[in-house]
């Protein structure tokens, strides 16, 4: 009977942290609540925190979201309810383990009301249900893979919501563009085991053959792999005419420029998604990057609006440069969207402190209806998708990282 | 020094020597699972191959392709695996920051071709300037090995193996977060060089002109240090030291020097190897040591451990076997995307190897040599 305990004892120790026991209410001051309340001395910081790929070779990603958050907070003046906003964070790292460590960090500290990340669907697959099981509320500015908001997502992402779009919608936009406008009618996917990019190319394929086209290969390589010749050799055996590869800036670069020196794929069409979206992709692609095709979100003046001009010349006075990558304005309006519903749930003593119930904040951000975002109007669903998904086809015309410039290089080509 | 271990001394075997059997002595049960092991191996490789070769899915150059992209991937390993054999055949140590010697050159090297770049003379000039690089990257690389020797291996010269090896994982460490602190977390792109974009038609085939270079320059600088070590008085002492190192002491032999100089050797051949892997992948970033690191460690595995001509094998082979072994094997069984598991394929023929032949294709028995 040895084996058949242990066994037990081991189930139970693996299983553990999806196990989220009924907490009793607690009560602090005048709120009552089943997750838990953080109470913020009168004049105390009020400290949020984002968990973003701020290192790394994907660190414009992360960069680019936090300055969106920044200047979020730049706009409410830095207070709210009459504390000081305090920006906290942890690196990511794009990886699942990046993410895990960074979320297991930012749950120990119990003063962080809500969280702003993460990035990579990677992180967000083990990071958000830790952060969850601390009461923390976190709100994705960039992560996109579908099954994060599916309906069978399980009670421990509870607290995950995202103001970036779905990949239903951006494998969607990225096959019709393929199939109806460039007329190709064989595509061939890769993608690098991350949630984000297994999903986005699983869309894509499946959109794809639903129009009528051919899946030729559905590949993968490793984030970290640098030799993709073998791979897209095997690739160019089946004579796609577009290859799909929506992962990131490392391998993605890495593909683009091997893609021109693999006998059969000279004339092959490339087209990647968000993840690469950046002036980085440019220099890990070098000259092969002109040409290539990106789907990202549409930030165009049509899309999005006179506000947006503002944020921008906000962005140039604050960094002295272009945002870096497409989620700085998810990141806005995600941070927006805390503050707001903070605003409604928190409670004040006479002596001034401030009381916040955690599942109280929680179901605010999820009733969020209407929100007049940066990205569009913001309608949270109850898995927690918030986005008013605007999705356009970028062509980079120039390899110049000097002349990154989202909208003219890489060029709007569609819709 | 001695690795070998007196028969039946061993607590953990005891039970094997109470076994009366004398088939059961001879059979356990884990020659049995090592048996297994290696038919289910052998037959996965037979049964993929067939499949594979049955489908005629690809045509006879591309297999070629295939060849090409492993020995060109094959031969930076085999550069970096040299100074892993080396360091470990004279010092019996694993240098596990030899990875990060490797991160240095090319890193380094990246500096001054960017220069070059910006400036145009790198079009101009391109022989000149990608031996100025390639140079940089050397001597970078071979700094930091011997400053590495001096600053954390030899002070720790007579303590317990474990030492240095853990010396050396922290010197890893330090190393990559040194450059990630210098020079950011992003990466650096290698500027192009314009006579090394497109192919070559040697011999009818089509190779690209970086593999080419790649190829030449590795098997030349290969040559160079063979002869270096077996023709050469230094090359001599260094074998010496590797045999016996208080009899070669006694012979008059400088044992620090030679140890300076296995340092130094295997660091240029690490930079050298940097400075070719930035001219096919051009992006270099603190973390790249790492993975490459490992896969030339493995390289010296497979070749023996301590052997040079192993170790130049031993890449070579990994190089093919992650380029050829994925559509070979894999794709013959049906296995949707099989790139992603490469590194499965170099791992297993790494433990196929200890299970066959433990001393590595090239190495000599260990325990009769060293005893």
């Amino acid at each position: 009977m040895r084996i058949p305990i242990a066994l037990v004892v081991a189930l139970m120790v693996a299983g553990g942290p999806y196990f989220v026991p009924a907490a009793p209410a607690a009560t602090v001051g005048p709120v009552t609540d089943p997750v838990g309340v953080v109470k913020i001395a009168k004049g105390a910081a009020l400290t949020i925190a984002y968990w973003m790929v701020v290192a790394g070779p994907d660190a414009s990603l992360g960069i680019d979201t936090r300055r969106g958050a920044e200047i979020a907070i730049a706009d409410k003046g830095g207070k709210l309810l009459g504390h000081p906003i305090k920006l906290i964070g942890e690196d990511t790292g794009c990886n699942a383990e990046g993410g895990q460590t960074a979320a297991t960090k930012l749950a120990a500290n119990k003063a962080i009301v809500a969280a702003i990340g993460s990035n990579c669907s990677s992180e967000a697959v083990p990071g958000a249900p830790i952060l969850w099981k601390a009461g923390i509320v976190t709100v994705s500015p960039s992560n996109t893979a579908p099954k994060l908001t599916a309906p069978d997502r399980g009670p421990t992402y509870d607290g995950y919501l995202r103001t970036a779009h779905n990949d239903k919608v951006q494998g969607r936009v990225a096959a019709e563009f393929a199939y109806k406008v460039l007329k190709l009618k064989k595509a061939a996917t890769v993608h690098d085991g991350s949630p984000y990019a297994e999903g986005l190319q699983g869309v894509f394929a499946e959109v794809f053959k639903k129009l009528g086209g051919t899946i030729t290969a559905q590949e993968a390589v490793g984030p970290t792999d640098t030799d993709m010749k073998p791979m897209l050799t095997k690739i160019a055996a089946g004579k796609p005419e577009v290859i799909y590869y929506p992962i990131f800036i490392s391998a993605g670069g890495h593909i683009t420029r091997q893609a021109k020196e693999v006998s059969g794929l000279a004339n092959v069409k490339l087209m990647g998604a968000d993840g690469m979206f950046s002036p980085d992709f440019m220099k890990a692609a070098g000259e092969a990057a002109v040409g290539v095709y990106h789907t990202s979100p549409d930030l165009s003046p049509e899309a999005l609006g006179p506000a947006y001009k503002v944020f921008q010349e906000k962005h140039q006075k604050k960094y002295g440069e272009k945002p870096l990558a497409p989620f700085h304005a998810h990141s806005y309006d995600a941070a927006l969207m805390i503050f707001a519903a903070i605003e409604k749930v928190a409670k004040k003593d006479s002596a001034g402190n401030t009381y916040i119930g955690r599942k109280a904040l929680r179901d605010a951000l999820f009733a969020t209806k209407n929100f007049k975002g940066l990205t569009g109007t913001l309608t949270c669903d109850k898995y927690g998708d918030c986005a008013d998904p605007k999705i356009a086809v970028y062509q980079t015309l120039s390899a110049d990282t000097a002349k990154w410039d989202p909208g003219k290089n890489p060029k709007k080509i569609y819709p | 020094m001695s690795l070998k271990i007196p028969s039946g001394s061993f607590p953990l075997f005891n039970w094997e020597a109470s076994v009366q059997s004398s088939l059961m002595r001879r059979f356990t049960v884990v020659d049995l699972y090592l048996w297994a092991f290696r038919i289910v191996v052998l037959a996965v490789v037979v049964w993929g191959t067939i499949g594979t070769i049955m489908a005629r899915r690809y045509p006879g150059e591309v297999w070629i392709d295939f060849v090409v992209y492993g020995l060109s991937q094959g031969s930076i390993y085999a550069l970096i695996a040299l100074g892993y054999t080396m360091v470990y055949g004279i010092l019996r140590m694993i240098n596990f920051a030899h990875g990060e010697v490797f991160m240095s050159g090319a890193y380094t090297g990246y500096f001054v071709a960017a220069a070059f770049g910006r400036s145009g003379y790198l079009d101009r000039n391109p022989v000149v300037s990608l031996l100025v690089v390639l140079a940089v990257a050397m001597i970078t690389s071979t700094a930091i090995a011997l400053l590495l020797e001096r600053v954390a291996y030899r002070p720790l010269r007579g303590s317990p193996r474990l030492v240095p090896l853990i010396a050396a994982i922290g010197a890893s460490f330090f190393l990559q977060y040194a450059f990630r602190g210098f020079f950011g977390s992003g990466f650096q792109a290698y500027p192009e060089t314009q006579v090394l974009k497109g192919t070559w038609a040697i011999a009818g085939i089509n190779i690209l002109r970086t593999q080419a270079v790649v190829i030449v320059a590795a098997v030349l600088m290969m040559l160079g240090l063979y002869a270096f070590v077996m023709r050469t008085k230094t090359g001599t002492a260094m074998r010496a030291v590797s045999e016996d190192r208080e009899a070669a002491a006694l012979m008059g032999i400088d044992v620090d020097r030679a140890i300076v100089i296995a340092f130094a050797v295997g660091a240029s051949m690490a930079g050298a190897a940097g400075f070719l892997y930035a001219l096919v992948f051009k992006q270099v970033h603190f973390f790249m040591g790492f993975i490459p690191g490992i896969k030339a460690f493995t390289a010296a595995v497979l070749g023996g451990i301590g052997n040079i001509p192993g170790a130049m094998l031993g890449g070579l082979f990994l190089g093919l076997f992650e380029s050829v072994g994925p559509i070979l094997f894999l794709d013959g069984l049906g296995i949707v995307a099989p790139y992603q598991l490469k590194d499965v394929i170099a791992f297993t023929m790494l433990v196929m190897v200890l299970i066959f032949r433990p001393s590595g294709i090239m190495g000599e028995r260990l325990v009769v040599k060293k005893a």
